[in-house]
């Protein structure tokens, strides 16, 4: 099999030569996504810094192509590898143009004067990253989701096989942050570069990468395609989660659930049920809730923010069992929101239990406020 | 095609803006020899220039000749090439660090070249050595160098471009300090020049100067130009430097020599000139309305030349026939220009 298109071997990065990270051993195709994603301070922006050659590797090597990148002369590297990187930029009277045209560096000459030809792939670059319309616009003057657009086609300026990016969505807001992805996996699609970025956005990252390499406090810890990392829980281990819950299905978060006893048992499903258990998690009110199948809408919320909850597995059917123990938790609560009033063949019953409800003289109000 | 006639007019106006630099900095040469306590006529200028000094026609009387010629030229060539030393030093620091407040002389660069300068006269003439010019230059380097070396030094332990100015002011003091102390005590006739030299002024220049001055400018100044590329993308931030094949560490090595050996030039010859290095590259930036190390470091150059060809022809003749230190004047100027950028930067953080 050929040789990925990127590889490390062995890496260990730090700063001055203490390793915060060893052993990285990764590979990233052309026309690949990698993420690293991780808590704050485990070091993935030490990790795209010594790839970029910005930090001293300390052991291991960059493999770009099969050749190591160490033995790339500056020129080289800069012809097939561009960085968006946190950075503070600064600039002076300088137009979006003009940024982004730094990015021909590697291909001018001696006095860095730019030919018509590389005026012309600034102008597609711009294009290409939806900033062409910020090009007489002052640097200084565009918001945060323009400047990193015309960040990106500076970096496409240097005509890049691979592209490393830091955080590259932190302080756009939703609109700018999807935007940005979006225009980032288009140019992947197109050009067949290879990206590897930091993300903290885990439901983008979940979306968008073909590989996930996950960097905890102590180290690279898994590296795979999202689909093997983004499940059974472990990014609430990656991260240290102890309050609150991290939903990996569907990446919701949840905020850390009332304890105690339950004083209020919610009858949902279907997704009836969600915006209740929030108000009630913000009353600070511990609360029971069912029965609901384990695929329904209401069933992750209900996990991470009910006491507990009546449930069984999709396909199966309702019976007493799941019945009773509903009753018994009605029965140990002095009030019950009652979230939907109709019910389908396959759940009856849900019905018994609304009628057990109506019977039992608890205080009853509507899911809605 | 819009994109095409903007950098065509960009052109044009640069050619303008440099034009006029140009023109400013040769009517100022003209007054600078024209202007003065002995009064020589136009004709008397062109004829001493036109000729050459030791073969300076019949009209110009000898003492009009030696005034010309030994005096105003060698002052005006030294306000010529010093100024734009500064005004390229200057912009040299406030690209390394990223500071529009930097300069040889708050950095204390200045004046620790001449405490260095201050103390191998007092010692040398102490002994009955004269100093040569290229003497001068090394002992200035040396002190530079030192200076620059401790601001880079608290650069890496202060944050903030304002606390990093005030360490430089501080070390000015020190040096400024302990200069006065050396000229104040030396009691040699000779060292008695140094007081006006330790306040910085153009007096005294000798041919001999200038030239050794012009030749150490040019090469500084070619290897700056040379430097152009990428100083444009250093500029934009270090991270982005590299990531275009800079090589970060003989750039800053070469800021780092490149703008303390042209401040000590400016040291060894004129003493310490304030305010001139802070203030010329904001000027520049406002005429050309570009940052652009190509336009920049020519227009910093003759920029720098213009301020002081003008600050020094009021430092003579103002209050004539007392001296003026070209400080007084450069200051009066150049500090307004600082407090504007200061106050500029304020408004458009919001």
């Amino acid at each position: 099999m050929e040789p990925c298109f990127f590889q490390t071997r062995q890496l260990a990065a730090g700063y001055h030569n203490e390793p915060v990270l060893r052993d990285i051993t990764v590979d990233v195709d052309r026309g690949e996504i990698l993420t690293l994603i991780g808590p704050n301070g485990a070091g993935k922006s030490t990790l795209l810094k010594s790839i970029a050659g910005q930090l001293p590797l300390i052991s291991g090597s960059v493999w770009l192509d099969g050749r190591k990148t160490s033995d790339m002369s500056r020129q080289e590297l800069s012809r097939r590898m561009a960085v968006v990187f946190t950075d503070k930029t600064y600039t002076e009277l300088m137009t979006c143009g003009d940024v982004a045209a730094g990015g021909r560096y590697p291909y001018t000459g001696r006095f860095g004067v730019l030919s018509k030809q590389d005026w012309e792939i600034v102008r597609g670059a711009m294009e290409k990253t939806r900033a062409a319309d910020l090009w007489d616009r002052d640097f200084n003057r565009i918001s945060d989701g323009q400047r990193q657009r015309v960040l990106l086609a500076r970096a496409l300026c240097q005509q890049p096989e691979i592209l490393l990016l830091d955080e590259p969505v932190s302080y756009l807001d939703i609109r700018y942050k999807l935007e940005f992805l979006s225009t980032l996996q288009r140019l992947v699609k197109e050009t067949r570069m290879s990206v590897i970025m930091s993300l903290h956005e885990l439901d983008m990252a979940q979306r968008i990468s073909d590989k996930v390499l996950c960097i905890g406090n102590g180290g690279m810890e898994r590296f795979g395609p999202p689909e093997e990392i983004f499940r059974d829980g472990y990014i609430g281990r990656l991260f240290g989660v102890e309050s609150g819950s991290y939903d990996e299905g569907n990446g919701t978060t949840e905020l850390e659930a009332a304890q105690g006893a339950p004083q209020v048992f919610v009858l949902a499903g279907g997704g009836s049920g969600r915006d209740t258990y929030r108000r009630l998690q913000r009353n600070g009110t511990a609360f029971a809730t069912g029965i609901l199948y384990t695929h329904d809408l209401d069933y992750p919320p209900a996990k991470a923010l009910a006491c507990e909850v009546v449930s069984l597995p999709g396909g199966e059917s309702m019976g007493e069992a799941q019945l009773k123990a509903a009753k018994k938790l009605v029965d140990a609560c002095g009030e019950v929101i009652v979230c939907r009033e109709t019910f389908g063949p396959w759940e009856q019953m849900n019905r018994e239990l609304w009628e057990y409800i109506l019977k039992s003289g608890k205080r009853i109000s509507g899911g809605k406020k | 095609m819009r994109k095409q006639r903007q950098e065509n007019n960009k052109i044009t106006s640069d050619i303008i803006g440099f034009t006029l630099l140009a023109a400013a900095v040769i009517i100022l040469l003209v007054c600078n020899l024209g202007i003065g306590s002995v009064r020589t006529p136009i004709r008397d200028i062109l004829g001493s220039m036109g000729r050459g000094g030791a073969y300076a026609g019949a009209q110009a009387s000898d003492t009009v000749r030696t005034i010309l010629w030994r005096i105003r030229m060698p002052r005006a060539m030294a306000a010529l090439i010093l100024g734009g030393a500064l005004g390229l030093a200057g912009y040299l620091l406030q690209t390394f660090f990223h500071n529009p407040i930097a300069g040889p002389f708050v950095l204390g660069i200045s004046s620790g070249a001449k405490l260095t300068v201050a103390l191998v006269m007092v010692f040398l003439l102490g002994s009955g050595i004269r100093v040569s010019s290229w003497g001068m230059i090394a002992a200035a380097s040396a002190g530079a160098f030192l200076a620059m070396g401790f601001v880079l030094v608290m650069s890496r332990r202060v944050s903030g471009m304002a606390m990093l100015i005030v360490s430089g002011v501080m070390i000015g003091y020190i040096c400024s300090a302990v200069t006065d102390l050396v000229v104040t005590f030396a009691q040699d006739a000779d060292i008695v020049n140094l007081h006006d030299w330790s306040k910085g002024s153009f007096s005294g220049i000798t041919w001999e100067n200038v030239a050794v001055m012009a030749a150490v400018v040019a090469v500084s100044s070619a290897a700056v130009l040379l430097l152009a590329k990428p100083i444009g993308a250093y500029q934009t931030g270090e991270s982005y430097a590299v990531s275009v094949g800079v090589d970060l560490r003989r750039l800053r090595m070469a800021l780092v020599l490149l703008s303390s050996m042209l401040a000590a030039c400016i040291t060894a010859f004129a003493g310490p000139v304030s305010f001139v290095g802070i203030a010329v590259p904001h000027l520049v930036k406002k005429i050309f309305r570009t940052s652009k190390p190509l336009v920049m470091i020519p227009g910093c150059f003759l920029g720098g030349s213009v301020f002081c060809l003008f600050c020094d022809l009021l430092a003579r003749t103002l209050f004539a026939p007392t001296e003026l230190s070209i400080s007084t004047v450069t200051a009066v100027f150049g500090a307004p220009v600082v407090l504007a950028v200061i106050r500029n930067r304020k408004r458009e953080r919001g």
